[in-house]
C-alpha cells in the first residue's frame, strides 16, 4: 500500500476512535432509559417526580423521589453559596494579584483539594466535621444537609476555582492597562473591568462546579444523614439523589421494581448534570471572547 | 536566457475566506536559478511561496483559483498527490526548526519517510547534505548530538541539509535569513549560490541587498499584486515602473 | 478621596487572602486528621497482610492490589483511545459540525456523575457483556470516566507542540500520519504522560463507579486475572466505616486505609506536577 493511502485509513481509523466518546455517552444515555423507563408500568411520571414518600421495599411500595430531588437541590445551593465566593475568589486572586511566589503555593494546593478522593472527604466529614457540628450546634446528630453542604463546597472549589482563573487570567493585558491609566486603583480596575470582562468562564465555572456537587455521590452517602424526608431545617439529614442509587442498588433485586426506580433516579440525576453542562457549553460558546474589545 | 522554464503561475488567485490575499500572478521560475520575491510586509510574498507547495492546504477556510504548475503537471490538479509535490518543492522556514532530534536524525528524516531503509544509503546521503549546506566539517563529530545545541546559523543550515537530503528540484527559501547575523546570513547566501547550479530556488526576503545579491531575477509584489518582474539587475538599476523604484530606493515601505 | 478609595482595595484583598486561607487550611486540616490518626495503624503488617477477624483487624493488601489492578485496566484502555481521539481532534480535524458535536459528547460524558457510570457500568458491562463484578467490568467503567480528561491532557500536550515542527516535516514529503508518529508524538509524549497520571489518580480514588462493577465487600483471595472481582481501598474506606461489624474500634485501620490511599494518589499527583514543572522548564530552553 502506498503511504498516502496509509494516511487516509489511519485518518479515518482516528475518527472512529475519536467517535467513541460519543459511543459511550449514547451507551450511557440508552441503558440508563432501558433499564430506568420500565418504573413508569408502576407509577405516573407526576407521581415518580413530586411524591413526597420514598419507601421502596414496602409493600406496596411508595416511588415518590421529590425529597431526594429536594434533598440534591437544598446541599447544592448551600454548597454553592460556600463555593463559589471561595472558588471565585481564590481565582482572582492567583490570577491578578498574587505574586508569582505565591500562586506557585496555591496553585498545587488547589489541585491536591481537587484530587482529594470523595471517599476520604465523606470519611472526614462523618468522623470529624460531625461530632464537631453536634457540640457545637448542640443539635442531635451532625450528619445532616449542612455537614454535607460543606463537604460538597470543598470539592466544588477545585473546578470553580481553576476554570475561573483561566477566565480572568486570559482578559488581556491591554484592558487592564486601560483602566489603570485613567487612574483607576487596582482593585476598581478588578470589579470594573477585569471580572465583567471574564463574567462568561466565571459562570462556566460555577454552573461546572455545581454540576459537580449534585453528582457527587460518596460524600453525600456518608455525610448527609441519609434520611428520605423533605428537610425543614438545615440541620436535618437528607438523601440526595446519588446517596440513594448508591445505598439502594446492593440491595435491590435485580430488575425488580426497585432496581427501575434506582436507574430512572439516574435518569433524572443525568439530566440535571446534562442541562448544567449544556448551559455551560453554550455560555462559554456565545461569550467566547473575540477581540479585545467584546466584553 | 534559454533554460527551460521549471515552475510557473498563471493567474494565480488566493482566498482567506472572503480576503483575497493574492491577485492575478503569473510568474515563470527558470531552471537553475535564483529567483527573489520581495515587497514589503503583507504583500502577500510568502503567501505566494507557501502556494508553490500547498503549505497553505494546512490552513481552513483557505481558496485556490488559477494555475501552478511544475514542469507540466498542475500542482492543484486533484489528482496530484500533494506528498510527492512536497518531496520534489523543498521548503526552508523563516526561523530554523529543526526537530529536537539528533543532528543525523535531523537529515535522515525525509529518507526514512519517503522510504529510504539502506543505513548505508542514508550515511552516505546524510554526509552529502551537510557538505552541500557547507556545515558538515562544523558537526561531522558530534552527529548524533542534539540539533538543538547548534547556533542559529548553524540550526538554519542543517534544516536547508535537511531538505536537500530528499534531493528536491525546486526549493522555497522563506527569509532564510532573517533570524541570524550577518555573518551566518553570508554563509547561507553564499551556499544559495552554490545550490542554484543544481537547484531551481525561490527566496523570500525583505531584505533588498540581499535580493540583488543572491538571485538571477526578481519579482516585486504590493498588496498582494505581482507589480513587477524582471532580470535582478535590470529591475534593481532600471526599473520599468515608478512604484518598484520608490520601494527600491526607499521612498515608500 | 484616593484613601478611602484604596482603604477599600486593602479590605478587599485582605479578603480574597482570607479566601485562599480558608482553602489551604481545609486541606491541611483533613490532611492532618488523616496523617495523625492513620499514620499509627501503617505497618509492614498492614500493608503485605490480608485483613483478618471479620475485617476488625490485619492488613489491607487485597485492597492495595485490587487499587492497582483497576487502574492498570483503566490505563490500558483510556490511554490508547484517549490519545487517538485527541489526535484527531487536534491534528486531522477541521472545524466542522461534526468535531464540535464530537467535543460536546467529551464534554458531556465529563459531566456524568460518577454514581451515573457506575449504573451504566452495572447495567452494561457487569449484566449485557456478562463480565460480572470483576477487574475488567470496574476498569472499563474507570476507563470511560477518564476518557475525557486524558483526551484534554493530550490534546494540550499536541497544541504545545511547535507548529514549525509539523510544517518542516509535510515540506520534506512525509505524510501527516508519519509527521505525527514521528515528530509531533514525541514531543507531545511527556506532556500526555503527565496529564494522564493526573487522570488515573482521580480514578484511583473513586468509589461511586466500582460499587456495583468491580470491588466487593470482603474478598480473602488475591485476583488471579481480570474476570476476578477485587477489594479496593476507596470501597473499603466506605465499608469500614459504614457498614463494618465494628466502626468504631476499626477507626485506625479506616484512618490508616485513607493515608494508604491519599499517599497513593498525593504522590501520583506530585509526580505530575514535578515532572510538568521540569518539562517547562525545558520548553523554554
Amino acid at each position: 500500500m502506498k503511504r498516502q493511502n496509509i494516511d487516509k485509513t489511519v485518518r479515518s481509523g482516528f475518527l472512529l476512535v475519536a467517535l467513541f466518546s460519543i459511543v459511550a455517552l449514547s451507551l450511557i444515555i440508552i441503558f440508563l432509559f432501558l433499564e430506568g423507563i420500565p418504573i413508569l408500568e408502576h407509577v405516573s411520571l407526576k407521581e415518580f417526580l413530586f411524591g413526597q414518600y420514598w419507601y421502596p421495599t414496602d409493600d406496596p411500595a411508595d416511588f415518590g423521589i421529590l425529597p431526594l430531588i429536594l434533598g440534591s437541590i437544598y446541599v447544592t445551593v448551600i454548597s454553592g453559596m460556600i463555593a463559589i465566593p471561595l472558588g471565585v475568589m481564590t481565582a482572582i486572586y492567583l490570577a491578578q494579584i498574587a505574586p508569582a511566589t505565591v500562586s506557585q503555593i496555591v496553585k498545587p494546593i488547589v489541585e491536591l483539594l481537587a484530587s482529594m478522593p470523595s471517599v476520604v472527604i465523606g470519611f472526614f466529614g462523618m468522623v470529624v466535621v460531625a461530632p464537631f457540628i453536634q457540640q457545637l450546634f448542640n443539635i442531635p446528630v451532625g450528619l445532616n444537609m449542612f455537614n454535607a453542604s460543606l463537604m460538597l463546597a470543598f470539592m466544588a472549589v477545585p473546578t470553580i476555582c481553576s476554570i475561573s482563573e483561566d477566565a480572568v487570567f486570559s482578559v488581556p493585558t491591554a484592558l487592564k492597562e486601560a483602566s489603570l491609566a485613567l487612574g483607576a486603583t487596582h482593585f476598581e480596575t478588578l470589579v470594573r473591568v477585569i471580572v465583567p470582562a471574564s463574567l462568561s468562564g466565571i459562570c462556566t465555572a460555577i454552573i461546572l462546579g455545581l454540576s459537580r456537587a449534585v453528582g457527587e455521590t460518596m460524600v453525600v452517602l456518608m455525610a448527609a444523614g441519609g434520611a428520605a424526608m423533605i428537610p425543614t431545617s438545615i440541620f436535618d439529614p437528607v438523601r440526595p439523589l446519588p446517596a440513594s442509587i448508591a445505598a439502594e442498588m446492593a440491595e435491590a433485586p435485580f430488575r425488580s421494581e426497585h432496581y427501575h426506580a434506582l436507574f430512572a433516579i439516574g435518569i433524572v440525576l443525568f439530566v440535571f448534570t446534562f442541562l448544567f453542562n449544556l448551559l455551560a457549553d453554550h455560555i462559554s460558546y456565545k461569550f467566547r471572547q473575540v477581540g479585545e474589545a467584546s466584553l | 536566457m534559454d533554460s527551460p522554464v521549471k515552475m510557473h503561475t498563471k493567474d494565480l488567485n488566493f482566498f482567506y475566506g472572503d480576503f483575497q490575499a493574492i491577485h492575478n500572478v503569473s510568474i515563470d521560475f527558470t531552471q537553475n536559478q535564483v529567483t527573489a520575491l520581495i515587497g514589503p510586509s503583507g504583500c502577500g510574498k510568502s503567501t505566494y511561496l507557501r502556494c508553490l507547495n500547498r503549505m497553505n492546504d494546512l490552513i481552513p477556510g483557505i481558496r485556490v483559483t488559477g494555475k501552478a504548475v511544475l514542469d507540466d503537471q498542475d500542482i492543484y490538479d486533484p489528482s496530484l498527490d500533494v506528498v510527492t509535490l512536497r518531496r520534489r518543492v523543498g521548503m526552508v522556514f523563516q526561523k530554523p526548526n529543526p526537530f529536537p532530534k539528533t543532528i543525523f536524525e535531523n537529515v535522515a528524516y525525509g529518507l526514512k519517510v519517503n522510504g529510504v531503509k539502506d543505513k548505508a544509503v542514508i550515511t552516505r546521503v546524510v554526509e552529502k547534505s551537510l557538505k552541500q549546506a557547507a556545515i558538515w566539517d562544523e558537526v561531522k563529530d558530534r552527529l548524533n548530538e542534539s540539533a538543538l545545541g547548534l547556533s542559529g546559523g548553524q540550526q538554519q543550515r542543517l534544516c536547508i541539509a535537511r531538505a536537500l537530503a530528499v534531493d528536491p528540484e525546486v526549493l522555497l527559501m522563506d527569509e532564510p535569513a532573517s533570524a541570524l547575523d550577518p555573518i551566518a546570513t553570508q554563509k547561507i547566501e553564499e551556499l544559495i549560490d552554490q545550490l542554484s547550479s543544481k537547484l531551481t530556488i525561490i527566496i523570500v526576503t525583505h531584505n533588498m541587498q540581499q535580493a540583488a545579491r543572491v538571485s538571477d531575477r526578481t519579482a516585486f509584489f504590493y498588496m498582494g499584486k505581482l507589480i513587477e518582474v524582471n532580470d535582478t539587475d535590470t529591475l534593481f538599476t532600471k526599473p520599468e515602473l515608478k512604484q518598484t523604484e520608490d520601494y527600491i530606493t526607499g521612498r515608500f515601505g | 478621596m484616593i484613601k478611602k478609595r484604596l482603604r477599600a482595595q486593602k479590605i478587599c484583598f485582605f479578603l480574597l487572602k482570607v479566601a485562599v486561607a480558608i482553602n489551604g487550611a481545609a486541606l491541611a486540616i483533613i490532611v492532618y486528621f488523616i496523617v495523625s490518626r492513620g499514620w499509627r495503624a501503617i505497618s509492614w503488617e498492614f500493608l503485605s497482610k490480608p485483613p483478618t477477624d471479620s475485617m476488625t483487624m490485619g492488613g489491607i493488601l487485597p485492597c492495595i492490589v485490587g487499587t492497582v489492578s483497576l487502574c492498570m485496566t483503566t490505563i490500558l484502555f483510556a490511554l490508547p483511545i484517549g490519545v487517538a481521539s485527541a489526535i484527531y481532534l487536534n491534528e486531522y480535524a477541521g472545524q466542522t459540525k461534526l468535531v464540535r458535536f464530537i467535543r460536546l459528547g467529551i464534554n458531556n460524558l465529563a459531566g456524568v456523575p460518577s454514581i451515573v457510570f457506575g449504573l451504566f457500568g452495572l447495567a452494561f458491562f457487569v449484566i449485557v457483556l456478562d463480565m460480572g463484578v470483576s477487574i475488567l467490568a470496574g476498569g472499563l467503567t474507570l476507563g470511560i470516566m477518564t476518557l475525557p480528561v486524558i483526551i484534554g491532557a493530550s490534546e494540550e500536550a499536541l497544541k504545545s507542540v511547535p507548529k514549525p515542527y509539523r510544517e518542516a516535516s509535510l515540506a520534506m514529503g512525509a505524510t501527516q500520519w508519519q509527521t505525527i508518529r514521528k515528530v509531533v508524538l514525541p514531543v507531545a509524549f511527556p506532556g500526555i504522560i503527565t496529564g494522564s497520571i493526573l487522570g488515573l489518580s482521580r480514578a484511583a480514588g473513586e468509589t461511586a463507579p466500582i460499587m456495583y462493577t468491580g470491588a466487593v465487600f470482603f474478598t480473602p483471595d488475591l485476583p488471579s486475572s481480570i474476570f476476578d472481582e477485587v477489594m479496593a481501598l476507596p470501597y473499603h474506606i466506605y465499608v469500614l466505616a459504614t457498614a463494618g461489624t465494628n466502626i468504631e474500634a476499626t477507626r485506625h485501620l479506616q484512618y490508616g486505609t485513607a493515608l494508604v490511599l491519599i499517599s497513593l494518589i498525593f504522590g501520583m499527583n506530585l509526580f505530575a506536577i514535578i515532572m510538568r514543572a521540569k518539562m517547562r522548564k525545558k520548553l523554554k530552553g
